[in-house]
């Protein structure tokens, strides 16, 4: 595996120059973008979540904060419009049918999930050959973004050669050039060791700093959720209900370790920490 | 260099150690036989040097059998391991059929494809078909399974349709699977094609082993079977050499 290369530390401004993010398409600029409302869902006889209302509002980004094995990813599952509510609903702007959730709902599993058979580039624009844009085209769309994600040079590149931080941005950039104006991230990056985590954390606070999108973050990391969010809200074990919503200390703008370290960031971290131990209970 | 020069001493030296025994008569001794019936490799080669052209003429035939055959086997197989895979149901009616098929002794069956085809190529093509299709089918129904769901949900995210499914992951994933089976069954190929011709025909290397056999020929046997083997690994080195050309991921 090549070393990572690092991030260059662009300014916030270079995400927007030139219209490095595809616009978010779907009505979903204002207002509402995630709406869920009297949520349950169970596989048979298994209740996985009860009785959820949540909100994210347009460009705000929410943490789901859980034990393991308490229904998060299926509850990014129910809002991507992948899976449907036992009760309840979940709405996407106007969308609430799963075809209208899918349509505005780009999903960011927890393995990259980069298909080994394309460059790392055919794998970022994959959304825009699905819509049906030419090869070409859909290269040079997704290209365009490479260079502030830091994978200049690594279009052509297989999955196999990158490294792990590299291949989250490629997929994290397979998600941002779908052009969703809701992303559902699930523990993008669990897989990382603890450099390349961090250093994707404070990417991904930066480039949401920059070009700001509705994101739902699933994460079993109190601190990334804290860090990224807005408002991080803590789950029960299954069936998962909500047990504590957090505001986070707001503008991700400083570095990581500055704000982790902050004494109020502290505090917060430890409440939201007893919320999860309570509520694993 | 120790992939092929070790295996290449080793085969170099068993012939050579053939060679010697054929050659002195002490192979036949041992097997208390005719020399005649124990042909040494300079033999066997003097034989195929000599019938060059008559083997090479039944080769040809043998050789269409098996590469025929194993474009239907194959067919069949990609058909069987693709037009199932949205059927669960359709898939479980035809999985036990399609093993029975494979339990059915060839042997038994091609003298019945004879009557029914005749002494043509068709009973040939039958019997390497439905040899090289069982690997190819199952090994493609397998690699069709093995599609990760969560790169399914992943692409249904990303407005893929049902066929982009198919092209840009599913077949994909088959494909190395596909490739194992395709080098089974080629192998099995020349073997298939050599018991067809057995139970009739009138030209091709099997047929000609049997009537060389008949007529004590042993040499010119041993040069046939020589040639049926070096058609097989052919075969198998092309498939090989496509698997890495196509599949450069793995």
């Amino acid at each position: 595996m090549r070393q990572d290369t690092k991030m260059p530390t662009a300014e916030a401004s270079e995400f927007e120059a030139a219209g490095a993010l595809p616009a978010s398409g779907g009505g979903v600029g204002v207002g509402v973008a995630v709406a869920v409302r009297g949520l349950a869902h169970s596989y048979g006889e298994l209740r996985t979540i009860e009785r959820l209302d949540l909100e994210v509002p347009a460009n705000g980004v929410l943490g789901l904060v859980g034990p393991s094995g308490c229904g998060k990813s299926t509850l990014l599952e129910l809002i991507a419009g992948l899976q449907e509510p036992s009760r309840g609903e979940v709405a996407l702007g106007e969308g609430v049918d799963p075809d209208a959730r899918l349509a505005r709902c780009a999903f960011m599993p927890q393995r990259d999930l980069l298909l080994p058979w394309l460059s790392a580039i055919d794998n970022a624009a994959l959304a825009l050959r699905n819509r049906g844009e030419r090869r070409g085209a859909a290269r040079r769309r997704a290209g365009q973004l490479f260079e502030r994600f830091g994978l200049a040079g690594f279009e052509g590149a297989s999955p196999a050669e990158l490294s792990g931080g590299m291949r989250q941005r490629v997929a994290f950039l397979r998600t941002l050039v779908a052009g969703k104006p809701v992303l559902a991230l699930d523990e993008p990056f669990a897989s990382l060791d603890a450099i390349a985590r961090a250093e994707m954390q404070e990417w991904l606070a930066r480039a949401l700093g920059a070009a700001p999108r509705t994101v739902v973050l699933v994460t079993h990391d109190v601190e990334e959720a804290l860090y990224l969010c807005d408002r991080v809200v803590v789950l029960s074990a299954r069936p998962a209900r909500a047990v504590a919503e957090l505001g986070a200390p707001a503008p991700r703008a400083g570095g990581r370790d500055e704000v982790i370290t902050d004494l109020e960031f502290v505090a917060l971290r430890e409440r939201a920490l007893h919320a999860l131990r309570e509520g694993s209970r | 260099m120790r992939r092929w020069l070790l295996p290449g001493l080793l085969i170099a030296g068993l012939i050579g150690v053939w060679q010697l025994a054929a050659s002195s008569g002490a192979l036949a001794d041992a097997l208390d036989l005719d020399p005649i019936l124990v042909p040494s490799p300079g033999e066997i080669a003097e034989a195929l040097w000599e019938n060059r052209s008559l083997i090479a003429e039944n080769a040809w035939v043998t050789l269409q059998e098996i590469l025929l055959g194993f474009l239907l086997g194959l067919a069949l197989g990609l058909g069987f391991g693709f037009l199932l895979r949205p059927f669960e149901t359709l898939r479980l009616t035809f999985y036990p059929l399609i093993v029975a098929s494979q339990a059915i002794p060839i042997i038994v069956f091609a003298p019945v494809l004879v009557v029914w085809f005749g002494y043509g190529i068709g009973p040939k093509l039958v019997v390497v078909a439905l040899v090289c299709f069982f690997p190819i089918a199952v090994a493609t129904a397998d690699g069709l399974r093995a599609v990760d769901p969560e790169a399914i949900k992943m692409l249904r995210t990303l407005d893929a349709s049902r066929r982009q499914l198919l092209w840009r992951l599913e077949a994909p994933t088959a494909l190395p699977f596909t490739f194992s089976g395709a080098k089974i069954g080629v192998t099995f190929a020349p073997i298939a094609a050599v018991f067809g011709e057995w139970v009739g025909a009138n030209s091709g290397l099997g047929h000609l082993i049997l009537q060389d056999n008949a007529q004590l020929e042993t040499a010119r046997v041993f040069a046939a079977a020589a040639v049926l083997s070096a058609i097989a690994i052919g075969l198998y080195g092309l498939l090989a050499l496509a698997e890495r050309r196509v599949v450069t991921w793995r």
